[in-house]
């Protein structure tokens, strides 16, 4: 199926955000992740299906002020 | 003193992790300034994330995850939950822009974020202007730090508006504050400190100075030496001179 990947269209076979995490290779990264604007706890990545036009954001610490 | 939700800083700086020529000068930088906060963001991972994630959290030092670029309370909202499990820290630097020129604060969506986020469990930490009314209600919203702005972000213009910065830290004696924004020499950082606020909040300061390490320490100093004389009871001001040496015993001649 197709989803955004960080503003990106991507083509994934996975059909959870966890499968997806793995397939991306972010298995053991920190990320915090978002779908379709709303927080997704990581406990909850393992239950949350994926689907055809999905916005997942897969955000990391970056430099801040 | 005045603590941090519970949380007492040995110093009161809290400084910036962007805009550093290299993680090495960034890394030597905190440790000549002395801070006992860093500041960092959330962006999309793009390979770098990972390992700047563990310098941070090798510093030693608390983190204050922000909410930086957000404009909107949602954005905000969101990203200080995504914040929250990937720093493991209920504090959170709430910023929710509201001008793209001078990037002074939205009060109305900061406000809303503020309520959302407190009643979530959230230390929030409102980056937030001189404004008394939206203060109270900040405080309101269960905010126990304000973070007022010294200037604009990244302006270096230090304390723009002295009055209404005085005026705000008198309304409210029991409630720790630091002057975030704005500042851009030492001097701003122990003007800050001497007028009573709790602690000062920088970054471009020293990562854009030729220097930043030594403009790191000369921050590490001045907050200490404006703690210090804010605990020290300054003199007042008057308006005309008054002669500091005796005038007893002086000769006629």
């Amino acid at each position: 199926m197709k989803i955004e990947l960080n503003g990106t269209p991507r083509q994934i076979t996975a059909t959870t955000v966890a499968d997806a995490l793995v397939e991306l290779g972010w298995a053991d990264a920190r990320v915090a992740t978002a779908l379709n604007g709303d927080f997704l706890p990581a406990t909850a990545r393992a239950t949350q299906p994926l689907q055809d036009g999905d916005r997942l954001e897969v955000l990391a610490p970056m430099q801040g002020g | 003193m005045r603590d941090f939700y519970g949380v007492t800083l040995d110093s009161p700086l809290m400084l910036g992790t962007a805009q550093y020529p290299s993680p090495a000068v960034m890394q030597q930088a905190f440790a000549a300034s002395g801070a006992s906060v860093a500041t960092v963001s959330l962006r999309r991972e793009s390979g770098q994330g990972q390992a700047f994630g563990q310098i941070v959290r090798d510093l030693g030092i608390h983190i204050l995850p922000n909410t930086a670029g957000c404009h909107n309370a949602r954005e905000a909202i969101t990203t200080a939950r995504m914040a929250r499990e990937i720093f493991e820290t209920n504090w959170i630097k709430l910023e929710v822009i509201g001008h793209a020129d001078t990037l002074q604060p939205d009060p109305f969506g900061l406000l809303e974020a503020a309520e959302t986020l407190a009643a979530d469990g959230f230390e929030v930490f409102p980056y937030t202007t001189e404004d008394q009314v939206l203060a109270q209600r900040l405080i309101d919203a269960g905010c126990r730090v304000l973070m007022p702005w010294g200037a604009p972000i990244g302006s270096g213009m230090g304390l723009n508006n002295r009055y209404g910065l005085r005026t705000l830290r008198e309304a409210f004696p029991d409630i720790p504050m630091v002057i975030d924004a704005g500042i851009g020499l030492p001097s701003h950082a122990a003007d800050a400190l001497e007028m009573g606020f709790d602690a000062v909040l920088l970054n471009s300061a020293v990562a854009q100075a030729g220097d930043p390490v030594a403009m790191a320490r000369a921050f590490g100093l001045a907050v200490q030496a404006g703690a210090l004389a804010a605990g020290a009871d300054p003199m007042g001001v008057r308006d005309m001179g008054a002669p500091s040496t005796p005038l007893i015993g002086k000769a006629w001649l």
